[in-house]
């Protein structure tokens, strides 16, 4: 299977190993990646009003160049996973895509207007909806026996609830089952679709540190060995406001069960 | 050529205020037909009537035409005042000039314009209107109850009250319905058993009202007064004639492990169980998913122990057919599931119940004998939080929960939040609310009661999200009025579910052709003034089917109810609806389309003589319309390939006069 592949800026930098991982077990599982020559920074940041185009336009562009390979959308990190698909709900309303169309034109190779064609998978998506958990356990090599794994879903990933349709915000499954597919033992605790801060840390690293505490807190009470997330944003929060357990990015933990990690 | 009449109503200021009247009726009059043409203040008033009818007997009218408000309103008033002076009812044609026209113009130009292309087409049907005479049909007198929940119950014994036969149908092994659940009845706090089971009683021992319990409605044909109902009886596996009731099988039946509904799954029951002590009928119904013996032939326990001989392994689905006159739709209701709601962490905490649990916790005959002990460990709460509106009062663009308030919420929440401080002084109970609604003699100051005499917490604000750490509940929450968030270590939560209709609603209005609401509760014929018909004539609605409503105001429907079936039943006979379709046999080509359309099942075939031109004799197979049962819907008239299809009243020739008559 083909998909185009959106890294975003972060996996470039602070973020390599969730680049790493995701490319090293996608070939693993038969997925070609294929990254756009030319892909620009997704906004960081969904802008809900209504008339703003200018902060959608890069991830329309690469949303456009997915539709134009004829493959869906892949994206890894869960904040250039929200804007994406929130943009392609945006551009299925036809007044403002027109709007965006109309000032794309300019772009020279921007022939076709995009109407929000395009299908948007993150990571987590395409191993459940495509590949399927159960042909991940299948590849699994070093199984996770006995690791207590708490999922770290933050909000990104989950809402709004109704445009990304990843999972029930409230009681979700996706990563739990990810886990369990790995081998391992799923941890379930209140705060794992609790916010990690956010930006906010840039703001009043008082608020983040409390809301990153009760995250991993949390995650220590109920048992946990270990946090995985896919937001580099939500990593960071949780290392830098002291918590007591790892993070990391579910593609290392694939990669390990999957004999990727090893092999380097 | 017919001799026609022009009424032009002015409402007082409803028509007249933006139709020059006047203007209208001078118009009219120059139609076509048109011998006679007026306006009046009040055409519905005594004193309008009568205009009609001296100008009837003056101009020697044949045909009437009204402009007023909708057919709706006064389509039954002008009819009976023409057949009052001699002409047949059906010669009658009102303009509805008024919701169709005067109220949405907000000029008189457009509106007169638009009043007079209204009456033109009114006259032009005139013209061709044939009179017509309804036909009779005679009226079963028994009645249908489907439901035997408290409304139910309560409109069956009205209805046998007044001399009628009555059956009820209940899907569940028991009559009695969620009342039968409850502990205690707000705002007086009696014991819900003890004001219900007297009454499940009454049915029991009425000789007018039978019992179909463990039963469903599988199909309804007919019409108001002549309904065809078949009625499945599921196999219960013990012969309900034989059965004493006492119990020994329940008792003995090896598999306990059977989740109590009853108790909502608190507690278990075996596969053979009679639901509750005062269960009516007090039969035992074997639980056909976890009876051993059913399942893989081993056991027999049950049938070794009964000494009544009523065990039967054998049994199948029955099926009954009855004739019934007037059906009432009881139904009721079921809190809504708390799977979307997850916030609230219903699905990970054992201690997080919804209201309807925490009735059966604190109910005498439930899992804890009435004592109020965390499900989880059995533990006295010490700390609880109630939370209202979960699931009620939805933004109409989420996509969980229901829009409206399910409006007993707030009342037994103060009920629960009253009692538990009353019985438990030493536990804390906080209740969240949006808006505390208690409308209703002494309710308001019952709640008031709850937060004054008993010191219950209201706060206003909502519930963001149940934590479970530990053995505690970490409830965090919003005070609207102290601005402030809020954290509250709870021992117990209590989420007051939103309610919705039975899921059996759906299918059993598509069987009955009656209309429902975009929530799946009944539509009543008129909201202000028919709230107890159904718009389908012969359906009646009782209790919570038709709109959330507590124990009072769902008596009160059911009485109401049983007071509609009484009028319709009291009949010999019903004046059925002359405007029906009609096949031309001499243009009919049997060819079965009309019949397949049909919803109402009104057309049969015949094979018919006919003269041909030659004078040899043909037999042909011709389509034939039952009036009795034709509603008049003409969907065989468009679907007819060959235009003999007609209806009576609504001829395809009246139709397109009117049609020419906007056009001209």
């Amino acid at each position: 299977m083909k998909v185009t592949y959106y890294p975003g800026c972060t996996l470039r930098t602070k973020a390599k190993d969730l680049d790493r991982y995701a490319r090293e077990c996608a070939a693993k599982l038969g997925i070609e990646l294929c990254e756009p020559e030319t892909w620009q920074c997704c906004g960081g940041a969904f802008t809900a009003s209504n008339d703003e185009i200018a902060t959608k336009l890069s991830s329309v562009r690469a949303l456009k160049a997915a539709r134009d390979a004829d493959t869906p959308l892949l994206t890894v990190c869960s904040a250039c996973h929200n804007v994406i698909k929130r943009t392609n709900i945006a551009m299925q309303d036809t007044d403002f895509a027109a709007k965006v169309n109309t000032y794309m034109a300019q772009d020279k190779d921007f022939t076709t207007p995009y109407n929000g064609e395009t299908t948007v998978y993150h990571y987590l998506e395409l191993l459940r909806d495509v590949v399927g958990f159960d042909k991940i356990r299948e590849k699994v090599v070093n199984p996770l026996t006995g690791k207590k794994v708490a999922a770290y879903y933050g909000c990104l990933l989950l809402r709004p609830g109704k445009a990304m349709r990843f999972d029930d915000p409230e009681n979700p499954t996706i990563m739990e089952d990810f886990i369990r597919a790995l081998g391992a033992e799923p941890v379930i605790y209140p705060a794992r679709n609790e916010c990690c801060g956010g930006y906010v840390a840039l703001e009043d690293g008082a608020s983040a540190e409390k809301k990153s505490k009760k995250v991993t807190d949390s995650a220590v009470n109920h048992g946990a060995d270990l946090i995985v997330t896919a937001c580099p944003l939500c990593r960071y929060n949780l290392i830098k406001n002291g918590s007591k357990l790892p993070v990391v990015y579910f593609t290392e933990l694939l990669a390990e069960a999957l004999g990727v990690k090893e092999a380097e | 050529m017919q001799r026609i009449g022009v009424f032009v109503c002015h409402c007082g200021t409803n028509i007249a205020g933006t139709v020059d009247v006047a203007a209208v009726s001078e118009s009219l009059g120059k139609e076509q037909g048109v011998v006679f043409s007026t306006h009046y203040q009040y055409m519905c008033s005594q004193a309008g009537q009568d205009i009609i009818k001296n100008a009837i007997a003056e101009y020697k009218l044949t045909g009437i035409v009204v402009c007023s408000c909708s057919p709706r309103m006064h389509e039954t008033t002008f009819r009976k005042t023409a057949a009052a002076a001699g002409i047949n009812p059906y010669m009658v044609e009102i303009a509805n000039i008024r919701e169709q026209c005067s109220w949405v113009h907000k000029d008189t130009i457009s509106g007169t314009e638009k009043a007079i292309i209204l009456g033109k087409a009114a006259v032009a049907k005139v013209n061709l209107n044939a009179p017509l005479t309804p036909g009779e049909t005679p009226v079963t007198k028994r009645a249908l109850v489907i439901g035997g929940g408290i409304a139910g119950i309560q409109t069956a014994l009205d209805i046998a009250d007044a001399g009628f036969p009555v059956d009820i149908v209940e899907k569940k092994p028991t009559i009695g319905g969620k009342m039968a659940q409850l502990d205690k009845t707000f705002p007086t706090l009696d014991c819900a058993a003890c004001i219900l089971t007297p009454k499940m009683v009454d049915v029991a021992q009425n000789d007018k009202i039978r019992i179909f319990s463990y039963s469903e409605v599988t199909s309804v044909k007919g019409f108001v007064g002549n309904f065809d109902v078949t009625i499945k009886r599921k196999a219960r596996y013990v012969k309900e004639d034989v059965c004493t009731g006492c119990g020994a099988c329940t008792e003995k039946c090896p598999q306990k492990k059977v989740p109590n509904e009853f108790n909502l799954g608190m507690d278990n029951r075996r596969a053979i169980y009679i639901p509750f002590a005062q269960a009516v009928p007090k039969v035992a119904t074997i639980d056909p998913d976890y009876c051993m013996m059913l399942k893989t032939g081993k056991c027999g326990v049950c049938s070794k122990v009964c000494t009544a001989g009523a065990i039967d392994y054998k049994a199948k689905d029955e099926y009954v057919e009855e004739k019934y006159g007037a059906i009432v739709v009881a139904t009721g209701f079921n809190p809504i599931s708390m799977d979307k709601f997850d916030e609230f962490a219903y699905s990970q905490s054992k201690d997080v119940i919804t209201s309807l649990e925490f009735e059966r916790l604190t109910n005498a005959a439930g899992p804890t004998q009435g004592k109020l002990l965390r499900p989880s460990d059995g533990e006295h709460p010490h700390t609880i939080v109630f939370v209202q509106c979960v699931g009620s009062r939805c933004d109409s663009c989420s996509e969980k929960g229901k829009e409206y308030c399910s409006k007993i919420c707030c009342m037994y929440t103060a009920k629960h939040a009253m009692l538990t401080r009353d019985k438990y002084p030493d536990t804390d109970v906080y209740v969240f609310y949006i808006d505390v609604r208690t409308p209703g003699k002494n309710f308001d100051e019952f709640y008031r009661r709850a937060v004054e005499e008993y010191g219950v917490h209201y706060i206003k604000g909502m519930v963001g999200k149940v934590s479970p750490e530990g053995k505690k509940l970490m409830v965090q929450a919003s005070d609207l009025i102290a601005g402030k968030q809020l954290h509250i270590e709870a021992d117990l939560v209590v989420l007051a579910a939103a309610i919705e209709p039975d899921k059996s609603a759906r299918p059993l209005a598509t069987m009955l052709t009656a209309s429902m609401d975009t929530n799946d509760f009944f539509t009543e014929a008129h909201p202000k003034l028919r709230p107890v018909e159904s718009p389908t004539a012969g359906v009646f609605l009782s209790g919570a089917c038709q709109g959330p409503k507590d124990i009072p105001e769902t008596v009160s429907q059911a009485g109401a109810a049983a007071a509609k079936v009484i009028g319709l039943l009291c009949k010999d006979k019903l004046t059925g609806n002359p405007c029906v379709a009609h096949s031309d046999e001499m243009m009919c080509n049997g060819c079965s389309t009309c019949e397949k359309v049909c919803p109402y099942g009104a057309i049969t075939y015949v094979d018919k003589e006919f003269r041909m031109p030659d004078r040899t004799t043909r037999v042909r197979r011709v389509a034939q319309v039952n009036e009795a049962v034709c509603q008049g819907c003409g969907c065989c008239t468009v679907a007819c390939p060959s235009g003999a299809m007609d209806l009576k009243g609504f001829a395809g020739k009246q139709i397109m006069a009117e049609v020419d008559a906007i056009c001209r």
